[in-house]
């Protein structure tokens, strides 16, 4: 098995705070993490990789900092990491990270299974998983919760979807994309954090690609962002305080409405 | 030649404004001059920003295409079970009331079974033309034959916009369409207008787990694409009176291949209603000490006909199941009424559920950040207050 985990590197959102004054985001001292689903996707190769043997390769398209997700990958038991990272590639939306990505699946060869993580919690479109299999026209599987089976280049995954859980098989190579349900990710090893200090990180341009500017990063982007808001904050309502009773009959009337035989 | 920001020296004033707009973080002031490091992803957020115009992203010249030969609104209306989707029936009111603005026809992509009824209710919606694509193997949804079969409408119709409904089905067919069509896709949003000079589809949504609300165009190319969170648009009340054509995709059978197989699916349990679509939500924390607990709430949650969320906490801690997460590693919820118990209200679980309606909260600690953005707070031990108000509830109903 030869499988691919595709990573991004997000900015921690629980850490982004809104300046009050300014409506705008404080990113001062906000840390780079690796995508918290991705990290189920990256346990879930490592995984099957253990399982039926081969190799797992972390891959990361972002600025050269980025870096730093494929060597916390190692450290979990990534075989080898690439980063896709050039200027040309910056400003990219989904259809053209996607399409960069594709094309590395085509250098890199071989590749059984692509897993992405759900969603980034940056942007959360859950739209990258689907454009690299339509760019590379495998069959994808999304919003996997388990992966049941691989066996004989057919995966068996089970989606969970709106009023229940499909169970699906497919064959490979495919895209997958994993819930965090699926699994949960292991702590890198003493071994493994010695071996990703001393790692030699691939790294490939636009050219080692053989992508135009035209697409690839905001060029190669159909839509871009033409405002950002801060959305209206929610401001704290009353709060009681009183007796069990008391409060029940107050809480009683918000979700029945007061009118509802009192 | 590609894109790149610039930032003119002359002008900057080193107010500093562009620094704090950033959501990347890229702009520090050097010298008293904005100075852009290699985090920047060209988003614009700055150049929009600052009051002196010092900051210019060079885009490319945009291609002088046929765009305006694309016209109207084609939504793709989901079935489930030969029922059509809500969301489809919302996503078509929202098409109407774009419409005024875009001028063109309203109409919807459906690939079903046995599409008779649903054509008709589609029709009584909003839409002037279905296209509808009718086979047995289209009875549950798979990517590969709904992906051919919405090309292949979107192909007839050249509409200027396509929507679906941010749904799984929705999140996992639009992408794939857009990839192919080499044109923009805008996730999950909750805001859509129409610029009738501009010609643009304004697509808002939120991101960095809501902190912020984006407004996308996609202005080069066509269709513009977009899902949409489900229960923020409005439908239309039914009109029968309204006449519509519908016009059969007649897909062959190399259109219905697919190489993914469905072995079988699995209903979620009754009563155990997904809580990304139910009305009232009570939901349980850390504060409910153990699973068995959650059974006042599942008590609660009937008496008021919703379901049962759970934090993160209460679900590593084993006490419910992953799919009652809420929040930015569980699921995103809208409901009329949030009941949060027990829940401390950190920004992880407070992004998946501040688009509720109403949110009210049960928590012994005063000083819990959910008394801050919920709308009525009950400082009160739930173990004292959840079973007082079931006893409430079922006092009023006799």
């Amino acid at each position: 098995m030869r499988i691919l985990a595709a990573l991004k590197q997000v900015p921690d959102t629980s850490e982004v705070r809104i300046d009050p004054e300014r409506g705008t985001l404080i990113r001062d001292g906000v840390p780079s993490i690796m995508n918290p689903f991705d990290a189920y996707a990256l346990e879930e190769g490592l995984r099957w990789r253990d399982a039926l043997g081969g190799e797992v390769i972390a891959i990361t398209m972002g600025p050269p900092q980025a870096e730093a997700i494929l060597r916390e990958a190692i450290s979990m038991g990534a075989d080898s990491a690439i980063l896709l990272s050039d200027r040309s590639f910056a400003g990219a939306d989904t259809w053209a990270t996607s399409h960069t990505l594709a094309a590395a699946v085509r250098k890199i060869g071989g590749i059984d299974l692509v897993l992405t993580g759900k969603q980034a919690i940056d942007g959360d479109t859950a739209q990258t998983g689907p454009g690299i299999a339509a760019s590379l026209d495998w069959p994808q599987l999304t919003f996997v919760g388990k992966v049941r089976e691989i066996a004989d280049s057919v995966i068996v995954a089970e989606r969970d979807v709106e009023g229940g859980v499909e169970i699906v098989e497919c064959p490979l190579p495919a895209v997958i994309s994993i819930l965090k349900d699926a699994n949960s990710p292991r702590m890198p090893s003493l071994r493994g954090k010695m071996k990703a200090r001393s790692a030699v990180i691939t790294c490939w341009g636009r050219a080692d690609l053989g992508l135009t500017e035209e697409e690839t990063g905001l060029d190669g982007s159909p839509t871009r962002v033409v405002r950002i808001a801060t959305p209206e904050a929610r401001s704290g309502g009353a709060v009681h305080t009183g007796t069990a009773d008391e409060m029940a009959v107050v809480l009683a009337d918000l979700l029945l409405g007061k009118e509802a035989g009192r | 030649m590609t894109a790149r920001i610039e930032i003119r020296p002359e002008v900057c004033t080193g107010c500093g404004v562009c620094v704090s707009a950033c959501p990347f973080g890229a702009i520090s002031l050097v010298d008293g001059i904005a100075t852009v490091s290699d985090a920047c992803t060209l988003c614009g957020a700055c150049e929009a920003s600052c009051p002196f115009s010092a900051i210019i992203i060079r885009r490319d010249k945009e291609k002088a295409d046929d765009l305006g030969s694309w016209s109207g609104i084609l939504v793709y209306a989901e079935q489930r079970e030969g029922k059509v989707d809500h969301s489809a029936l919302e996503l078509l009111g929202a098409a109407r009331s774009l419409s005024e603005a875009e001028g063109g026809a309203v109409s919807a992509a459906l690939f079903t079974d046995d599409g008779s009824e649903a054509c008709r209710q589609l029709v009584e919606h909003g839409a002037d033309r279905v296209f509808l694509a009718e086979s047995p193997a289209l009875h549950h949804y798979s990517t590969e034959p709904s992906t051919r079969l919405l090309l292949a409408a979107v192909r007839r119709a050249r509409p200027s916009v396509v929507l679906a409904a941010a749904t799984t089905t929705g999140r996992d067919l639009m992408p794939r369409v857009a990839k192919v069509l080499c044109t923009g896709l805008t996730a999950d949003c909750t805001g859509l207008e129409y610029d009738p000079v501009k010609n643009l589809l304004l697509q808002t949504r939120p991101a960095f787990g809501g902190n912020i609300m984006a407004t996308i165009v996609c202005e080069r190319t066509r269709p513009q694409m977009a899902t949409v969170r489900p229960r923020v648009m409005k439908a239309l009340a039914p009109d029968p009176s309204r006449r519509g054509e519908i016009i059969d995709l007649r897909p062959s059978p190399a259109d219905l291949e697919s190489r993914a197989r469905l072995r079988e699916f699995i209903p979620l349990e009754e009563g155990a209603a997904d809580i990304a679509e139910a009305q009232v939500i009570v939901s349980g924390g850390r504060g409910l000490k153990s699973g068995e607990n959650f059974r006042m709430l599942d008590e609660l949650a009937s008496l008021l006909g919703g379901s049962v969320g759970a934090s993160r906490a209460a679900v590593d801690s084993g006490w419910m199941p992953y799919p009652h997460q809420v929040g930015q590693t569980g699921k995103t919820v809208q409901p009329k009424i949030y009941l949060a118990c027990g829940i401390s209200g950190a920004v992880q679980h407070r992004v998946g559920m501040q688009s509720s309606d109403r949110i009210y909260a049960v928590n012994r600690d005063p000083t819990a950040p959910i008394f801050g953005f919920c709308d009525e707070g009950f400082v009160a031990d739930l173990f004292e207050l959840l079973p007082a108000l079931a006893r409430e509830i079922r006092r009023r109903r006799g």
